[in-house]
């Protein structure tokens, strides 16, 4: 079994990540659980989502809280809460940020990183900071857990209220295609 | 009448929200009252979707309470209409007065329950405590472990409200947020096979508001003179009776849906590696798939535990799992609600209610957990397998366990 932590703004799409990333995944034969966290969300307060995904079917309907990857798509949202509680070791950040890894802190739990600057991505072609589809092209990237052509799939059966088809498959495309992966050397001593 | 599923099972992702809504369209309701309500909105959201894309051919009444929700679906019932509701915590509150009237009725309406905890303290997340509250109404309730349960459960719940031998109205109860919007792979049934499963609906033969069969509905009965005690006896003994009888009914519906659609699910209790068990977890509802995970770690450091899971709750099945439990020596109940008279959870003493009827004694204690949208995970019961392999090697039952205590 294999559990990803999806952590967000209210606004953003991170529940509906969660789903669309579910839907790839059952689309490529897996099993999946998406569990989102909840509360009274409002835009701009911190989400998460839980994903697990396995071959065989899975049972537990709870919250993630050893994490093999974490999918951030908010590149404040780590300021406000701890993204990287509980997370496992050799697990896989994926974060939007317009940042160099350089610049970026993380435990030494982590050992591979993907880089994306949803943001901006978001800002050319929604005129909003909406990062979600974005950063699943950038969570393929990273992981190769998931095809492009699946997720594309997912997120034509997905319903958008207020963007268009066109313009989140193209997000996609551009999440997956700037997103930059960094393999991290033994950095226990940094932990 | 045209719900326009696809002609062929298939495969989606959906939330436990989304799969009763699916079941509903799939059983060809024909009535929907509804108020929505937080777990429970999203559902009235799907049902009014499918009815305005045409996947479900209902009239919707978007009514002004729950009150009125219940109310409107006693009088398409008794015209003769396939109804569903679905509520939960204060709705079900609000709901009451019409709530107890319809098992009297006899009525085969199916109403989710998504359920929430209690007011108060104010709270909006998950927990059992509604279902609970209400679960000496006389309906019948089945608790839901996974989504695809919730949807193949909605629909089983019309074959079962409808039999001629039961024609009481059922609560598929599952758990708000973790079924409710916990989303997985889901199979959508076949919509012929469907048709052929439920059959031609069967809901207002004994009580009906029908111009071509006057008759008066719910008239005055009861009191001290006359043929009034034995006829309100003849009532609520037929009322019990029926409860009783559901136990087969349920049993049958439920083998006759794991043949035809090649996907099984337990229908009074389900028993799960407690073949050579020492001690047991009992369980119920959405909790249910973290504690058979747990159990399978506990197996393998070799502990001699199993589980059992309580689906069906009213009528409780006292025989099944008085059978199930004779066998072990120490039984741990986990409630997602409370019983305020007995300081313990209302399941766990359902269970030991149930053990009167085993041969010998049963060592039982009670946890309570996932109060208010608490977490229950395998941590949780890694603790009370602990506490119930003590108890059963002899250690004092002691209290209730609050599981979420020093969470």
């Amino acid at each position: 079994m294999y559990e990803i932590r999806i952590h967000g703004r209210g606004g953003q799409g991170a529940v509906m990540a969660g789903g669309m990333l579910a839907s790839a995944l059952v689309l490529e034969g897996k099993y999946v659980v998406a569990v989102p966290s909840f509360g009274f969300e409002r835009r701009g307060a911190p989400v998460a989502s839980y994903l697990r995904l396995d071959d065989r079917e899975i049972r537990q309907m709870t919250n993630i809280y050893h994490p093999d990857c974490i999918l951030c798509i908010d590149p404040t949202v780590a300021r406000a809460v701890d993204v990287f509680d509980g997370v496992r070791d050799n697990a896989v950040l994926v974060q939007t940020t317009a940042r160099p890894l350089e610049e970026l802190k993380f435990p030494g739990r982590i050992a591979t990183v993907g880089l994306c600057d949803g943001v901006a991505i978001a800002l050319e072609l929604f005129g909003r900071p909406i990062t979600n589809t974005i950063m699943l092209g950038a969570f393929a990237r990273t992981t190769g857990l998931v095809t492009l052509e699946s997720l594309r799939t997912a997120i034509m059966e997905s319903e958008f209220r207020d963007a268009g088809l066109e313009q989140n498959l193209a997000a996609l495309e551009r999440g997956f295609n700037a997103t930059r992966v960094h393999r991290i050397e033994c950095r226990e001593a940094a932990a | 009448m045209s719900a326009v599923l696809k002609p062929k099972s298939k495969l989606i992702v959906c939330d436990g929200n989304e799969a009763a809504a699916w079941a509903v369209a799939a059983a060809r309701v024909e009535m929907v009252a509804v108020y929505p309500i937080t777990p429970q909105s999203s559902l009235v959201e799907y049902l009014a979707k499918f009815v305005a894309d045409g996947r479900l051919a209902a009239e919707l009444v978007d009514a002004e309470g729950e009150h009125s929700v219940l109310s409107v679906l006693q009088g398409a019932c008794l015209a003769g209409a396939r109804t569903y509701t679905a509520s939960c915590g204060p709705g079900v509150a609000f709901m009451f007065e019409p709530y107890v009237r319809t098992p009297g009725l006899r009525l085969p309406i199916v109403m989710g329950i998504v359920t929430r905890d209690l007011l108060t303290p104010q709270s909006v997340w998950g927990g059992q405590q509604d279902a609970m509250s209400v679960r000496e109404a006389g309906w019948i309730q089945v608790y839901c472990e996974s989504v695809q349960e919730v949807l193949d459960t909605t629909i089983m719940a019309y074959k079962i409200a409808e039999h001629r031998d039961v024609m009481l109205p059922v609560n598929v109860c599952h758990d708000g947020n973790y079924l409710s919007f916990g989303a997985a792979r889901v199979e959508l049934p076949d919509q012929a096979e469907v048709d052929a499963f439920l059959g031609e609906k069967d809901v207002n033969w004994h009580v009906a508001l029908d111009p071509r069969r006057p008759m008066a509905v719910d008239p005055l009965t009861g009191g001290a003179v006359g043929s009034g005690p034995a006829t309100f006896v003849r009532y609520r003994k037929g009322e019990c009776s029926a409860m009783q009888n559901a136990l087969s009914v349920i049993t049958e519906v439920h083998e006759e849906w794991g043949r035809r659609f090649g996907r099984t699910h337990a229908p009074l209790v389900e028993r799960y590696r407690m073949q050579d068990a020492d001690y047991a977890l009992v369980t119920i509802g959405s909790m249910t798939g973290a504690a058979k995970d747990a159990v399978d770690a506990a197996r393998e450091r070799g502990e001699k535990v199993g589980l059992l899971k309580v689906k069906t709750y009213r009528p409780f099945p006292v025989q099944a799992v008085a059978a199930a439990l004779a066998q072990v020596k120490a039984a741990g109940v986990v409630d997602r609600s409370v019983s305020f008279g007995w300081n313990c959870g209302p399941l766990f003493q359902d269970v030991i209610g149930a053990l009167y009827h085993a041969p010998r004694r049963v060592a039982a204690m009670s946890f309570i957990g996932g109060l208010a949208g608490a977490d229950i995970t395998t941590g949780h019961f890694d603790e009370a397998i602990r506490r119930v392999a003590e108890l059963a090697q002899g250690a004092a039952a002691g209290g209730t366990v609050w599981l979420n205590e020093k969470d």
